[in-house]
């Protein structure tokens, strides 16, 4: 028996849109090289305050959408937590596994530093920086620390949110100094960089941990360290 | 050196494609996600090849990485609701 909407008009509509997709990317492939803004904006990477361009387009040129990527985190959290109280979480993990994970958090929370400092001239940033205090926090998880090194409850609120705020911040002062939204002066862009990314690999590094908890963290922490 | 590098290239886009048809139709939870995380760090190399280290070490650390552990959760709580066993003796079959 065939049902219409299941093998039909799905099965169309999935061919409609991957031929645009494909049309789309031959126009793209084929097309003449006509005025690209990649040219534009590595002419005026000097200016960014930063030499790495990815970093640049990502901090200044359009800073804009990465400020709303982690108003995007800050959100899929609200959501995660809203669901309920994090899971029960591991049996504390035998000798074995505690040590190594007592190597290796403290090495991934250096590596984070160094990828946020790199990101300024190299390959690297706040997410990658981030993401790295994330998996930390994944691995304490996982070896049985209850709230995954994270601060209490009140705290971590102001550690996910510190990104946005900042960002925000940082913007709306220009704005208030006159120069727009995000708009840095030169002689400063190099440590509002910086600075904004500083506390957002902070906030991203508590998001992924706290997101990997999957729910409200408990009450009280068992142990009084941080990650 | 360039043949090697094509059939290098060429062997990379099929088990990429193959990993992304069978991570889609299998019917395990569990079994998905381990697949998608080995799709999330060929296509880290994927990345590299064509040359955006920046794209490889985001895809690697938080497309693999960290989404992988995040899927794991998900699965092994949505597998848990779905039985309904305890959630005690649920959570310490530890990924």
């Amino acid at each position: 028996m065939i049902r219409p909407l299941e093998h039909i008009i799905i099965p169309l509509g999935l061919i409609a849109v991957g031929g645009l997709l494909g049309w789309s990317f031959f126009l793209a492939v084929t097309g003449e090289a006509g005025e690209r803004l990649a040219a534009v904006a590595l002419a005026r990477v000097p200016d960014s305050g930063v030499s790495n361009p990815v970093t640049s387009v990502l901090l200044n040129f359009r800073a804009y959408d990465t400020l709303l990527e982690l108003a995007v985190l800050l959100a899929a959290l609200l959501g995660i937590w809203s669901l309920g109280a994090a899971a029960p979480g591991f049996q504390p993990a035998a000798s074995v596994l505690d040590g190594m994970v007592n190597g290796f958090v403290p090495l991934l929370i250096l590596s984070a530093g160094y990828m946020l400092w790199v990101g300024a001239y190299a390959p690297g940033g706040a997410f990658q920086a981030g993401a790295l205090l994330g998996s930390a926090g994944v691995m304490l998880a996982l070896a049985g620390h209850r709230n995954a090194g994270l601060p209490s409850e009140g705290r971590l609120r102001l550690l996910v949110a510190l990104g946005v705020f900042v960002f925000a911040m940082t913007g709306l002062l220009l704005m208030v100094v006159g120069d727009g939204f995000l708009t840095y002066p030169p002689s400063l862009a190099k440590w509002l960089i910086l600075l904004i990314e500083t506390a957002a690999t902070l906030s991203i590094g508590a998001t992924l941990a706290a997101a990997y908890l999957g729910g409200r963290p408990a009450a009280r922490p068992t142990t009084g360290e941080t990650a | 050196m360039n043949a090697l590098l094509t059939l290098f290239d060429l062997l990379l886009t099929l088990t990429l494609l193959g990993l992304a048809v069978v991570t889609v139709t299998s019917r395990e939870l569990r079994r998905a996600v381990i697949l998608f995380i080995a799709f999330g760090l060929l296509l880290a190399l994927v990345w590299a090849r064509l040359r955006a280290p920046d794209l490889a070490l985001a895809e690697a650390a938080i497309g693999a990485g960290l989404s992988g552990a995040l899927m794991l959760a998900a699965a092994r709580r949505a597998s848990g609701r779905k039985t309904s066993t305890g959630e005690d003796s649920d959570a310490k079959d530890a990924p």
